[in-house]
């Protein structure tokens, strides 16, 4: 008992760090420029892709470093050309415009790295146990994972709050015509913005790539997890992120761990379903529904909170 | 009207013509599977197999006279898609449909198939099946114009319980599935038939999780391990295969696994890079070492033309074989007379041994393979996915032994 607790927290913290990880980004940008980018994930694809392609080509901790730039910049292009254009049509727009792009760079990805999987390996300086509890090893990479993850934090928060230049972007939020006036130029400080916003969800995907499987479809099987990491956590709260994404990992993975279900609880009362229509929801375990358990939050946090844990605006 | 436009119209004319009258002369084969959305990874090498097939035997001159085409539909693996798509392949005169992606989807077909021959004597249609293993689909659900040549899930659960319980060593059996009727299924007839042949082996975990939504399996792999299971088996396929084998080998867990679809898109790779040679174990109807010469010789001629993409349907050759002796044996294309002739059929497989097609519910039965995949030796020529590990026999099942019974009371049209 004491192995399943101990070992399922530490599961569900790499878990919630992996969350963060590719989540830190989004929140970025929705906190500094009010777009909720529903190509987040394509960009950590893209990620993926470069980073494998480069761990053939150069190695992959070079990789790591260059394949965020890459993606940064097509980021950075994708605001100055696409987004800003949109802008001007508001919120919607700028939705459907991300939605649509989500699309084109699944495509795109296809066309040119296929649609199996495709074979990125954890680097061999990271190839091997880090620690063992309880007979079950962890590997190096993950810790690499979690401590990525903790520095990005870390330092974006740092930036954030503490320097000029996340004055300056927070001020361009609420009051660009002012920071305009006062010199700075706000397109531009957009764009940045948006650039090392999906820079960090290519980090996530040169870190996640090996750890997981590189696949064409990868974006599209985890755009949704990361906006109930964001509404949760409170939409533009990095802070709130962080937290939201140790309580998912948490939640999910000690309800994998529970074999519990309805007729378990209340089946030695003398309650008992007959068979017909809620057998499911009487014999379903708490395990069996783990995975869904995030979107219950989701749904949950929407009606009672709509802020989310540490959000300072409604959503 | 000037000439310019006569002429390309009366080009136009002669072409239609010629397509008509080309149309007489061509056997053509409606291929329904995915070719966009998450299946089409698959749909499309599935695709490239029924092709590569059409151009051996075009070379050798097409089948009586006739040239072999196959046309393919995208059905994104939504049953209502795939009705519209074989609604579509009719229109185009195509009266022979073959589908294998998703047993959801093999159902919509079948029972559309055959009311769709009730309504249009004369002008049947002939549905086969290579890969669809819902067991229903032979059983209650069964129709006359329906074939399936991949073994049906019972019939792999058949063999490879066989299999297990020679190994003395298999103790404690952790299953885990995905929750879904191929997942469901695969899970009750471990159980059924665990109890059966081996009732001292104690199932120490029953495991049912969402497809194709799970990104980390490390709780699963916990649990498994606090479980003190020595073998998993598991019908995952896909990601949720690749995912489950990596978070194991992250974690150390060391136990054997005996599994469905380890040889399917990304398996090999990440049985290669979680480093577990020959623990995972794959119930298959053939594989690239079976030593056989004919079936070795096409495996290099595959590879050759697809770059490197390993025959995964040995399955769909038997189909076609029968499929083009049918057709001379008739010297007819018409589906009645082909579906006459496949009842109870008898072939030499591709990887060598007797294969029947069983007339009381057109199920194919053949000698099943377990495979393990590692490190080969001088007897294995073929890698998959360029891992540089392949497949091996680990033991072999004759046709006799993967015989199971079935339900159908099959309704022969007059």
């Amino acid at each position: 008992m004491l192995e399943l607790v101990i070992v399922s927290t530490l599961n569900g913290v790499l878990f919630g760090m992996l969350l963060f990880l590719m989540a830190s980004g989004l929140t970025l940008i929705f906190s500094m420029m009010g777009v909720l980018n529903f190509a987040h994930a394509s960009f950590y694809m893209l990620g993926a892709f470069f980073g494998f392609q480069l761990s053939q080509w150069i190695g992959f901790w070079p990789g790591l470093v260059v394949a965020p730039v890459l993606v940064g910049g097509i980021g950075a292009l994708v605001e100055r050309y696409g987004l800003r254009a949109v802008h001007r049509h508001g919120h919607v727009a700028e939705l459907l415009f991300t939605f649509g792009l989500a699309f084109v760079i699944e495509e795109v990805v296809q066309m040119v790295w296929g649609k199996l999987p495709v074979d990125y390996r954890v680097p061999p300086s990271l190839d091997f146990t880090a620690f063992t509890v309880f007979s079950t090893n962890y590997p190096a990479f993950k810790m690499f994972e979690l401590l990525t993850a903790i520095a990005i934090f870390v330092v974006l928060l740092g930036v954030l709050t503490r320097t000029r230049i996340g004055l300056v972007i927070q001020a361009a939020l609420s009051h660009p015509n002012m920071v305009g006036m006062l010199g700075h130029n706000v397109p531009r400080i957009f764009m940045l913005v948006f650039g090392l916003g999906t820079a960090l969800a290519a980090v996530a995907g040169v870190i996640a790539g090996p750890a997981l499987v590189t696949q064409s479809n990868m974006a599209g099987l985890l755009g949704p997890i990361l906006f109930v990491v964001v509404v949760v956590g409170g939409l533009g709260s990095l802070q709130g992120a962080f937290i939201a994404s140790l309580l998912i990992g948490l939640v999910q993975t000690f309800a994998v761990a529970i074999n519990l279900s309805l007729a378990d609880i209340f089946g030695p009362l003398g309650v008992t379903v007959r068979p017909g229509l809620l057998t499911d929801i009487w014999q379903v375990t708490v395990a069996q529904i783990a995975p869904i358990i995030p979107y219950l939050l989701l749904v949950m946090i929407l009606i009672l909170r709509p802020s989310g844990l540490l959000g300072t605006r409604e959503t | 009207m000037n000439s310019g436009v006569v002429k390309v119209l009366a080009v136009a004319a002669a072409s239609f013509a010629a397509m008509s009258a080309y149309a007489a002369d061509t056997i053509k084969i409606a291929y329904i599977d995915p070719l966009s959305g998450g299946g089409a990874s698959v749909g499309e090498v599935g695709y490239k197999h029924f092709q590569f097939i059409a151009d051996q035997l075009n070379a050798k001159g097409g089948v009586l006279g006739m040239k072999v085409e196959v046309v393919a539909y995208d059905n994104k693996t939504n049953p209502q898609e795939s009705l519209i798509q074989v609604q579509k392949a009719i229109d185009a005169s195509a009266r022979i449909i073959t589908q294998g992606n998703g047993s959801s989807v093999a159902a919509a077909i079948e029972d559309f198939v055959a009311k769709y021959n009730d309504r249009n004597p004369g002008k049947e249609i002939i549905y086969l099946n290579y890969a669809a293993v819902d067991p229903s689909l032979t059983n209650e659900k069964c129709s006359y114009w329906h074939f399936r040549w991949d073994a049906s899930s019972d019939i792999k659960m058949e063999a490879l319980t066989n299999y297990m319980k020679t190994r003395a060593n298999i103790k404690k059996v952790y299953l885990i599935n995905q929750d879904y009727s191929f997942g469901q299924s695969v899970r009750s007839e471990a159980m059924k038939m665990l109890k059966q042949k081996r009732p001292d082996i104690e199932i120490v975990g029953n495991e049912l999780h969402p497809l194709l939504k799970i990104t980390d399996f490390a709780p699963y792999i916990a649990k498994i391990k606090a479980s003190g299971a020595d073998s998993v088996i598991t019908g995952n396929w896909g990601q949720d295969f690749a995912l489950l084998l990596k978070a194991s080998a992250d974690a150390g867990l060391q136990v054997d696994w005996y599994t469905y679809y380890a040889g399917g898109a990304g398996g090999p790779t990440a049985i290669k890079q979680a480093n577990v040679p020959d623990r995972v174990f794959a119930i298959v109807e053939g594989h690239a070492n079976i030593p056989n010469a004919p079936s070795q010789e096409l495996e290099k001629a595959f590879r050759a033309k697809l770059d490197g993409q390993s025959n995964w349907y040995p399955r769909a050759f038997n189909e076609m074989t029968m499929l083009v002796k049918a057709i001379e044996e008739t010297k007819s294309t018409d589906p009645k007379k082909i579906a006459q002739k496949l009842e109870g059929m008898k072939i030499t497989v591709l990887n060598g041994g007797d294969g029947f097609m069983r007339a009381d519910d057109h199920q194919f039965f053949q000698p099943m393979y377990i495979a393990s995949f590692g490190p080969r030796g001088a007897n294995e020529p073929f890698d998959e996915e360029k891992t540089g590990w392949g497949w091996k026999t680990a033991a072999k099942i004759d046709t006799p032994n993967t015989m199971v019974p079935t339900t159908c009371q099959m309704a022969h049209p007059s």
